[in-house]
């Protein structure tokens, strides 16, 4: 019931690697370590959720705020390898016609 | 009076407990033999309504406690989570219990509030949603075994 963040940074793309939950608990940790990644202009942040088994509001909520800072720092955010089950929580909410969101 | 079995359990509402709410109600609803994609449904709908109550237990001195309670029936589950101490007296709660009407409705992106898609998942993932606000909140939320008709989209079992 926990969450692994794992950053890689490629110049000028950064890779987050997720894998775990991502709830109330974890939220936390992922939302202080995203949005400083998104506070540099020009830096292309890909989040890959493949290990993430699961997701709920607070996670989305994350992904917002970090969508928003980009937006506003001129950084681009693509969440990458987005299974079946967490992709229906992105079309469910409407996120994915705002957001960057590749299936897997 | 339909028979059913009733579970309770009781949380500090503190964040870390909530994953194991979730553990509880995946083993409920997998005896029961509810489908691999409704039990994440249910997962994220028990999380979501937790979660509030944790959120804002958060933003007063004294915590306190969540109840959550599992009406288990043949052909569906009831999930009640109720932000006050006390045990619920079950009937009498759903008796006093109205349809939630006012949901979020779907705002921009820019004026999206960080946790405003809580409530907006919980309805659009269990087949009934109630609310009652006369002792603090209590939500009751109902999924049906037979799934017919229910789901928002059917990729049942493509996901092993």
């Amino acid at each position: 019931m926990n969450l692994n963040i794992e950053i890689k940074d490629e110049g000028k793309k950064t890779i987050v690697q997720l894998s775990g939950e991502i709830d109330v608990y974890t939220a936390p940790s992922l939302r202080d370590k995203l949005i400083p990644l998104t506070e540099e202009a020009g830096h292309t942040i890909k989040i890959d959720l493949e290990n993430i088994s699961y997701l709920d509001s607070t996670g989305l909520g994350v992904f917002i705020n970090a969508y928003k800072s980009s937006k506003q720092h001129n950084s681009i955010i693509e969440i990458i390898h987005v299974k079946d089950r967490v992709l229906r929580l992105f079309q469910v909410t409407g996120l994915h016609e705002i957001m960057n969101v590749v299936p897997k | 009076m339909t028979q059913f079995d009733f579970i309770e359990m009781k949380i500090p509402a503190k964040p870390a407990y909530v994953g194991v709410v979730r553990l509880t109600i995946s083993g409920i609803a997998s005896r029961m033999g509810f489908s691999y994609e409704a039990i994440e449904d249910l997962k994220i709908a028990l999380s979501e309504a937790v979660t509030n109550v944790v959120t804002h237990a958060y933003e007063k001195e004294d915590r306190g406690e969540v109840r959550i309670g599992f009406g288990v029936y043949e052909d569906k589950i009831e999930m009640m989570v109720a932000d006050q101490g006390e045990s619920f007296n079950f009937e009498d709660v759903k008796n006093r219990i109205g349809p939630m009407n006012q949901i979020n409705e779907m705002k921009p992106v820019t004026q999206m509030r960080e946790g405003g898609f809580g409530l907006y998942l919980i309805n659009a993932l269990m087949d009934k949603v109630e609310i009652n606000n006369e002792y603090g909140v209590v939500v009751l939320m109902t999924k049906f075994l037979d799934e017919t008709g229910v789901e928002i989209d059917d990729k049942v079992q493509t996901t092993k």
